[in-house]
């Protein structure tokens, strides 16, 4: 009883919200790998194209509530979807068009593309804060729990409740859809085939006579789709402020290069390295410590590895681990 | 024209607008007042010592740093570690077993690296490799977090941080170019020689780590209570304001005793930076021009061939790096001295990181009086975009009712034009006139 208690206690607490932080991040970290893989930059804006997308989407959710259409016991927010993912797409494309586009021709060095990134950055970042202002927006509504903590407890007799929240449902659902689409997408259809050939080695695909700009353009595309996916899932789940937007890159890029830069799969297996241990690492193991350790040795502080400020610092650590002894991350991607 | 005339032609253009800004109130931009100036002048000082640090590692090198938020944070925790007094009991209460807990953290990472070095690779290794980390984890924590206790305990509404060693606060700046030197050396040491996009993320973890420690290590830093009231190299205006020969010299030039000491005291602050700026600039245009400057630019351009020409590309690159960030720490240090407090929670990389890019790319990198000019001009528009920004919607928005949701909405949110102000700057210049203002030669 008291080990069930336990194990209920460490998936309450650092299982569930792990695995739905761990799909956001892969989810992120798979269009920043995308884009390195295609266009072959590390892509600074990624964080604040999360934002805008994120950002539209709110918007619509907001006009939807006002018109009184909701998603039933889903939050709204997926209806508006939709919409976020193609005004970003839109918006994408369009930077891409005036800005990457020019360098491209030129065959610029990746440093000057990382450099131009962070003026896309700079000005996304500018355009979210002057849209819907720097604060932070709550926009989840429909029902909050799949199941409630004393729901739980009644139903198993349990001391120890299990709260699954419907953001952390849907989170992982759509997770599942949008990677398995993907990879279908990239090993089944033409075009997907094409832009793994033109990643590989573009040289070989010109020769084969795919056309680059298209090859780019639909990177955009699943790039923007999985950004604003990404973002509305983090912003169901917690809440949206840009600023924590700008700041989810560190975990992001911590996640694609531990997985190996360039890699699909790679950037998942990250993204769930990186949940879970910034998760456990920053979890007052005292609950579960008292139900697993006998009576007389049970901790007196919290057993907090590390306090939750400092989650920064766990991606931050692994990824130094990851770039001293195996560059190119678990996933062998490329490096350049 | 010749180059050097454009080049001070850019200069005084910079002076001017500084000099309007004390002169005129001129379309609302300027505010006329010289006090507003020399504000504007002292930061603009301290960027342009940001801007030649990055200048080094960006211009001469090709290195991409976007963590020198981190690096000038330490400088402003130099200032507190070096220049306020200790805290009366805290050394006796904790200090000495903080001081022990991290000496033995730090042992507990060499034996690991000695370990991982001396052992063969295998089980064995990595079993001993884990327990050595783990005990040491644990041994460091059971010093630390007593001693901590203690520590924060003192005084808490004022103090409950170690305090400093109640040194000179000038000696504060070399010491937070040392701190931001040490923090760089680590980071090189692992990101540098790999692909140039992993310096930048590493960086910029790195800045994010060094804030969030400033934050909660409040027996360190005050964590986010703030340190204030810092030493000044200056004096106090209230001092200057009851000083009798004060009062009579200020009457001398028609300021009245509270504006006149205000004013002197920038524009003592003023020249202190103006001589830590000529004096770097100077060394910036020696190396530049010396034999190890001219390797650095032919490590930049073809590192293949500077490697076949012998050189040790990646031992070079951290040098350089170590020095740039020591610049960065330095500023940062002078920065804190000029605030006199530190205010661990008001860092933001894009003010203290992305900004100082626009200014270097600006400016002209690989060029040292680029990097100078592009802190000094937009570190001006950086303060001038705010009222700019607003002036321009309410322009645009005449014909628009006041009490129009949209009209309020964007006067309320044209501060935020500030950002899309200076990413649109730096694209514009990255795609038309790459080489900056004043390019390289």
């Amino acid at each position: 009883m008291e080990l069930l208690n336990a194990l209920v206690a460490f998936t309450n607490f650092v299982g569930v919200p792990a695995i739905a932080y761990g799909s956001q991040l892969a989810i992120g970290a798979l269009g920043v790998t995308l884009v390195y893989s295609v266009l072959r930059f590390s892509n600074f804006a990624h964080g604040d194209t999360m934002a805008f997308g994120t950002m539209v989407t709110i918007l619509v959710t907001w006009l939807f509530q006002g018109a009184g259409i909701s998603f039933g016991p889903l939050p709204t927010a997926l209806l508006a979807l939709p919409f976020g993912i193609a005004v970003t797409m839109g918006l994408v494309l369009f930077t891409d068009r005036t800005v990457y586009r020019f360098y491209r021709e030129q065959k610029a060095k990746p440093v000057v593309f990382v450099m131009v990134s962070l003026g896309v950055m700079f000005m996304m970042n500018g355009l979210v804060r002057f849209i819907i202002g720097p604060g932070d927006q709550r926009f989840a509504d429909g029902e909050r729990f799949i199941i409630s903590a004393r729901d739980f407890k009644k139903m198993t007799g349990l001391d120890e409740g299990l709260a699954i929240k419907t953001s952390q449902g849907i989170t992982v659902v759509t997770a599942i859809i949008v990677v398995a689409l993907l990879f279908w997408f990239l090993n089944k259809t033409r075009t997907g085939k094409s832009m793994r050939a033109y990643s590989d080695n573009e040289d070989l695909a010109l020769l084969s006579g795919i056309n680059p700009e298209r090859v780019v353009m639909y990177t955009w595309l699943i790039v923007a789709t999985l950004a604003t996916i990404a973002g509305v899932l983090y912003g169901l789940d917690k809440s949206f402020k840009p600023f924590t937007y700008f700041q989810l890159l560190l975990p992001i890029f911590a996640s694609a290069i531990v997985g190996g830069l360039g890699s699909p799969i790679g950037a998942i297996a990250g993204g769930f390295i990186i949940a879970f241990s910034e998760v456990t690492i920053t979890y007052a193991w005292k609950k579960v410590a008292t139900y697993v350790l006998p009576e007389t040795m049970a901790p007196d502080g919290l057993v907090q590895l590390l306090s939750t400020d400092y989650k920064f610092a766990v991606s931050f650590a692994i990824l130094i681990i990851v770039l001293l002894f195996k560059p190119t991350g678990i996933f062998k991607g490329k490096s350049v | 024209m010749s180059d050097t005339v454009k080049h001070s032609l850019l200069f005084a253009f910079v002076g001017l607008l500084i000099l309007m800004e004390g002169a005129t109130s001129f379309a609302g931009i300027f505010s006329g007042s010289w006090n507003s100036a020399l504000v504007i002048l002292n930061m603009g000082l301290i960027s342009a010592i940001m801007a030649l640090g990055v200048n080094l590692q960006w211009g001469f090198a090709g290195l991409f740093n976007v963590g020198i938020m981190g690096f000038t944070a330490l400088g402003g925790l130099a200032v507190v570690l070096v220049s306020t007094s200790p805290t009366p009991g805290a050394f006796a209460a904790g200090g000495m077993g903080i001081l022990m807990a991290l000496v033995m953290g730090a042992l507990t990472v060499v034996g690991a690296v000695a370990i991982y070095k001396f052992m063969k690779p295998g089980i064995a290794r990595t079993l001993v490799l884990l327990a050595v980390l783990i005990a040491g984890f644990f041994i460091y924590r059971a010093i630390f977090d007593p001693s901590v206790e203690a520590v924060e305990a003192i005084n808490p509404a004022l103090e409950g941080n170690l305090g400093g060693l109640g040194l000179p606060v000038l000696l504060a700046w070399p010491a937070g170019g040392l701190l931001a030197a040490g923090a760089a050396w680590l980071i090189g040491k692992t990101a540098l020689g790999l692909r140039s996009d992993y310096l930048a993320i590493a960086t910029l973890g790195i800045a994010e780590i060094i804030i969030s420690v400033l934050k909660n290590e409040d027996w360190l830093s005050r964590g986010v209570k703030n340190v204030v009231g810092l030493p000044r190299p200056v004096p106090y205006e209230v001092d200057l304001q009851n000083d009798p020969s004060f009062v009579e010299r200020a009457a001398t030039f028609g300021l009245d005793p509270v504006e006149g000491s205000t004013i002197f005291v920038k524009l003592g602050y003023s020249i202190l930076f103006t001589v830590v700026l000529l004096a770097l600039l100077w060394m910036a245009q020696m190396a530049l021009k010396s034999p190890w400057g001219r390797m650095m630019r032919a490590i930049r351009d073809n590192e293949v061939a500077a490697e076949a020409m012998g050189k040790d590309v990646t031992r070079r690159h951290l040098q350089i790096f170590v020095l740039g960030s020591a610049i960065c720490g330095l500023a940062g240090a002078m920065m804190t001295t000029l605030d006199s407090q530190l205010t661990p929670g008001t860092y933001n990389p894009l003010r203290f990181t992305f900004l100082i890019w626009v200014m270097v790319i600006v400016g002209g990198s690989g060029n040292n009086f680029g990097a100078v000019l592009g802190g000094m001009l937009i570190w001006f528009f950086w303060i001038k975009v705010e009222p700019m920004g607003i002036e321009l919607i309410e322009l645009l928005t005449t014909f628009m009712a006041d009490d129009n949701w949209l009209k309020a909405h964007l006067i309320e949110n044209a501060s935020h034009m500030r950002l899309l102000t200076m990413g649109l700057i730096l694209l514009l210049v990255l795609r038309f006139s790459p080489r900056g203002l004043i390019p390289e030669k």
